[in-house]
């Protein structure tokens, strides 16, 4: 069983690569957890994991509107913020119950903000600034993870 | 003609009372409204975006202030798009509930013509055509207005919005979020040219913005600057960072909309939303537009953010030409402003 793997991007470029690559291998339904610090490139990969889908329009920042539904070639994703929520409970106010009963693959940056309410999820991913490029490691929360995992390692080898 | 106006596509419960012959009667958010003892004296905290249980109590205070009963209102407006599913609900729902109960005609208004068409609630609206620049949180977009309901979408952020820039970047400052304001105060005392940062999308034609890049710019410009003098950073080196940032978004603004001016031909620039009343911005907007000859104009602060006031008067304009809702409903997250 692949327990982790770590990937260093070197630039803008390898970090929506990267995102395709995702994409690409992303499994129908998961939750992903997408953590790191202002800055670190979440925004940047869900671009990416989006234009891996097959999603060509503008990606804009959720942080505002918590939440940017999608779809792209009769899948459904739905990308979240929880920056700024308050409390938890406000995830219920998003329809998030419904979300997670569906077959959507649910993007969330600042998941901790929705800790109560958000279960753990499939995939977690960590993002982490780097004088050059980024850091990103991937964790497995459950089969689906380790599934879309080894499907992601084995696509990766020799390009990152 | 008297309307209701409902507003819960995002953060804000808000609701109002506009009467054609006399104006704005009364406009309220949730988070505005002190809460009477009819409400039970004590008032719970209720989470954001919980409109549910808001809108009932402001929907009253406007109709009381207002002093308007069923017979009164000639029409109810509500959002009906674009914003948050859940949200755009409770309005969409409530409002042609309401509406059908009392038998009056129920308008679905779009957001952001709500935001386009706020001016008008000023005593001194100005006259159409104009190019509206639509900067805050969630919002960066250069409209061409030509009337109510002749809009035509010239350009917009294609990630972050400039409100958001602001405020992300202040929390890299160790400013509290959303901390937009206090960066601007922090950047007064910053010294001029100590840093440089990119005006993004710039370089090429268009009018699409890009904001996403300058917070990253000021990540790795913060880290260089911890590196040479030391963390925390002293006190002057952040206000001339401070000061990078806000000029660079500033001018990069005001490149656009020259350039929004003249692909239009139009007279008049109005800036709308949470951003404009940065006083930089209004300044160098000033600067560049009176080399154009155009005429500047600001809605007051509380018309530029989202409110009830500009979806009643938008519901107006479209009730007046008889437009109205059957008796479904349909809540639009996704709105195109053509449309």
């Amino acid at each position: 069983m692949t327990t982790q793997a770590n990937y260093h991007l070197p630039n803008l470029e390898a970090q929506m690569t990267f995102g395709a690559l995702l994409g690409r291998t992303a499994p129908p339904s998961a939750l992903v957890r997408l953590e790191g610090d202002l800055g670190a490139g979440k925004t940047t990969l869900a671009r990416g994991l989006l234009r891996g889908l097959g999603y060509e329009g503008t990606v804009r920042s959720p942080t505002y509107t918590l939440m940017e539904p999608y779809e792209a070639a009769g899948r459904h994703c739905v990308h979240f913020d929880l920056y700024r929520l308050a409390d938890a409970e406000e995830l219920e106010f998003l329809g998030i119950r419904d979300l997670l009963a569906g077959d959507t693959l649910i993007l969330v940056e600042w998941p901790e903000r929705g800790e109560g309410v958000l279960p753990t999820g499939d995939l977690r991913i960590d993002l982490n600034y780097q004088r050059q490029g980024r850091e990103i490691t991937l964790i497995p929360q459950s089969e689906i993870g380790e599934g879309w995992l080894a499907r992601v390692t084995s696509e990766a080898s020799g390009f990152f | 003609m008297r309307v209701l106006g409902i507003e819960t596509s995002c953060d804000e419960t808000a609701a109002a009372v506009y009467d054609s012959e006399r104006g704005l009667l009364a406009h309220r958010l949730y988070s505005q409204v002190e809460l009477h003892a009819e409400y039970g004296g004590v008032v719970p905290e209720l989470a954001s975006r919980d409109h549910i249980r808001k809108l009932l109590p402001i929907v009253d205070e406007v109709l009381s202030e207002s002093n308007s009963g069923p017979d009164d209102i000639d029409g109810i407006a509500y959002t009906a798009g674009p914003g948050l599913i859940g949200a755009l609900m409770v309005g969409t729902s409530f409002g042609r509930s309401l509406a059908w109960s009392w038998g009056k005609p129920a308008v679905a208004v779009h957001h952001m013509e709500g935001h386009l068409l706020a001016p008008m609630l000023e005593d001194n609206p100005p006259p159409f055509p104009f190019v509206a620049l639509l900067v805050s949180g969630g919002h960066s977009q250069l409209v061409d207005v030509r009337g109510v309901g002749d809009y035509r979408l010239m350009g917009e952020s294609v990630d972050d919005a400039a409100g958001e820039a602001f405020d992300k970047t202040a929390k890299l400052l160790d400013l509290p979020y959303p901390g937009g304001p206090a960066l601007s105060s922090l950047a007064e005392s910053g010294r001029p040219d100590r840093y440089r940062f990119p005006r993004p999308m710039t370089d090429r034609p268009g009018l699409d913005m890009s904001f996403s890049g300058l917070k990253t710019f000021a990540l790795n410009t913060l880290k260089d600057a911890i590196a040479q003098h030391g963390d925390p950073l002293p006190e002057q080196i952040r206000a001339d960072i401070a000061l990078a940032f806000e000029q660079a978004l500033v001018e990069t603004l005001a490149i656009k909309c020259r350039r929004a001016i003249r692909e239009s031909g139009h007279q008049r620039l109005i800036l709308a939303g949470g951003v404009s009343a940065n006083t930089r911005l209004r300044s160098h907007m000033r600067e560049i537009m009176e080399k154009e000859q155009i005429e500047v104009r600001y809605p007051r602060l509380e018309f530029c953010t989202d409110n009830g006031a500009m979806i009643a008067y938008a519901g107006w304009q479209r009730l007046r030409k008889g437009a109205h809702e059957n008796l479904s409903f349909r809540p639009k997250p996704r709105w195109p402003l053509n449309e």
